[in-house]
């Protein structure tokens, strides 16, 4: 399988990367060759197989439903570039 | 051409838990911005999320309560997108094996008919922070303290087929989700909320037509003008020829119309991949079997118990358990009225409900209690007071002046039932009276029922209301034809 150029623009526009115009061939190469190798694990029988969602072989474990967390707004606010009467400011984003 | 709608829900269910589904910052609303946003909130680098056992057990609650199959094993993903108020880049959702399967609800329409409706899955997920565009000089302020919420989607086959059906569907999960105690499903607070899948095809036809999918409706009444406004969009789109696009649509209430949200607000190829910071969760049988026992008596339960324990019709019935508060406080009063039920109903569902609906309180907040209501309605039925004075009754317990039988003795109200003074009223009234008594004489049958009422009226004057009415009635009656 081999990507075109647009969809290497359109995977860079999603993850919200800026591409440089040179190295989108380099992309196209790279990703491409780990789609054949998917294609080629695609070929294995895995019918008998249990599907695996993570590595080790544990299970998650939970916590009880308790506040613990404690008011550090300022602390993260500290490093936040723009905050405003509480809030965290970003660009204005157009509704 | 005959069109056919077809509609299915995704319900968004705020679940009542005190802290987040993967942090342990507080879910309370309305803190002041940014106070219950802690470091996994704001996704700062290095944190993990800690799955909340609360949230797995009121997910299964509802599970259970639709007959759904309960996954043993599930896991978590990341649905991808960006967004100010989504730090982290990514939702953590779930896509394959969520934590609820295939289950059933029977919903009930004003015609009285039942009809079950399927649902696909109901699936946990984080809920975003807000984003709030005034008030900050041309940028945008958030507030995250919303983000981690835990949320259970519930996602309906396309099983219902018009506003009606959808809005039905609705208020069965609103009134299911408060009976099962997962969720306070205030929808001014956002904590119940949904969108709604769309589409038009000929009657008939077995495939689905294109669906437009509308956001954010967050009222009963938004659902329904919502649904009936998208229909006749697609069904005006389709009878010109032209075909529906595919698309998300947002509902404007003040203008009555869906409109297309712009292409970049459509975020649609989320890139979903299983979650590596979090683990698959194992539920086992007895854990599902334990949380099985802790479900509450279930609407459609109460509602045949009411039913049949009290002897009320379906109408009945299904207004009074409308939600678990308002079934016990029924409950309640029937008990403190000896077994009233009817009157007991008949009261909650007339004067208490007006009453409420006018100071805008919910049943929880009733200033007459059940205990209030059952012991007026004791003294309605053992004839001490009238139906009418007990009006009056209502409204001074209403304000706070005491029970039913204080203000019985306070103000005097105790019905007239002294038959003989009752027979000297009737008879002062008859007397004083001649042109009507002869009026009433020459009518016929049916006329006279309407004509007793000028007497029935002189008397109750003459004793503010208090004379016993099945007695007045009878008298007069009895002495009128005679005459």
């Amino acid at each position: 399988m081999s990507l075109e150029k647009t969809e290497i623009e359109k995977i860079a526009w999603l993850a919200r990367l800026a591409l440089d115009e040179d190295d989108i061939p380099g992309y196209a190469r790279d990703l491409s060759n780990i789609l054949g190798l998917v294609e080629q694990m695609n070929t294995i029988k895995t019918n008998d197989i249990e599907p695996l969602a993570h590595p080790m072989e544990i299970k998650a474990r939970l916590r009880p439903d308790e506040v613990t967390e404690t008011d550090q707004r300022e602390k993260f606010q500290n490093i936040a570039p723009h905050v405003d009467n509480g809030h965290y400011l970003v660009p204005r984003v157009i509704e | 051409m005959q069109w056919e709608t077809v509609i299915g829900l995704e319900i968004h269910v705020q679940l009542s838990t005190r802290s987040k589904i993967f942090s342990a910052a507080a879910t309370a609303y309305g803190a002041e911005a940014n106070r219950q946003a802690c470091a996994v909130d704001l996704g700062l680098p290095g944190v993990l999320p800690v799955i909340n056992a609360g949230v797995i057990k009121k997910a299964v609650k509802f599970g259970l309560a639709v007959n759904a199959e309960i996954a043993e094993h599930f896991v978590f993903a990341r649905k991808n997108y960006f967004y100010p108020d989504l730090p982290k880049g990514y939702q953590i959702s779930q896509l394959e094996l969520p934590i609820v399967g295939y289950g059933q609800i029977a919903i009930r329409l004003d015609d009285g008919s039942n009809r079950i409706i399927g649902i696909t899955r109901a699936h946990l997920e984080e809920d975003a922070g807000k984003s709030l565009h005034e008030d900050f000089h041309n940028m945008t302020g958030i507030d995250l303290n919303r983000a981690g919420t835990p949320l259970l989607e519930i996602v309906s086959e396309p099983d219902l087929r018009n506003a009606q059906e959808a809005v039905a569907y609705m208020k069965k999960i609103h009134t299911l989700v408060r009976y099962l105690g997962i969720s306070d499903g205030n929808m001014q607070e956002g904590s119940f909320r949904c969108d709604a899948n769309i589409s038009i095809r000929a009657k008939g036809d077995t495939k689905l037509g294109t669906r437009a999918e509308i956001k954010n409706l967050n009222s009963f009444r938004f659902v329904e003008q919502a649904i009936l406004h998208e229909i006749d969009r697609q069904i005006d789109i389709l009878e010109s020829g032209n075909k529906v696009v595919q698309e998300t649509r947002l509902y404007d209430p003040d203008k009555n119309e869906t409109r297309a949200m712009r292409s970049k607000e459509e975020a649609n190829d989320y890139r979903y991949f299983p979650d590596p910071d979090l683990l698959p969760v194992e539920l086992s049988r007895d854990d599902i079997e334990s949380i099985r026992t802790e479900l509450p008596e279930l609407p459609d339960a109460k509602r045949q118990r009411f039913i049949k324990a009290f002897n009320l019709s379906e109408y009945d019935s299904s207004n009074l358990t409308i939600s678990r508060e308002l079934a016990d406080y029924f409950e309640a009063t029937v008990q403190a009225s000896g077994g009233e039920a009817k009157l007991s109903a008949n009261w909650i569902m007339g004067d208490l409900s007006a009453a409420l609906n006018k100071e805008n309180k919910d049943i929880t907040k009733s200033p007459v209690t059940a205990n209030a209501l059952g012991g007026m309605i004791k003294r309605i039925k053992d004839n001490t007071i009238s139906g009418k004075i007990a009006k009056q009754i209502f409204e001074d317990m209403w304000n706070g002046e005491g029970d039913a039988d204080t203000i019985i003795e306070v103000r005097g109200l105790k019905q007239v039932s002294d038959s003989g003074l009752i027979e000297k009223l009737v008879d002062e009234v008859i007397a004083a009276n001649p042109d009507q008594v002869e009026q009433f004489r020459s009518s016929p049958g049916e006329k006279q029922g309407k004509l007793i009422g000028f007497f029935v009226g002189q008397i109750m004057k003459k004793t503010q209301g208090k004379a016993n009415p099945q007695q007045v009635n009878a008298l007069l009656n009895k002495k009128l034809t005679a005459g």
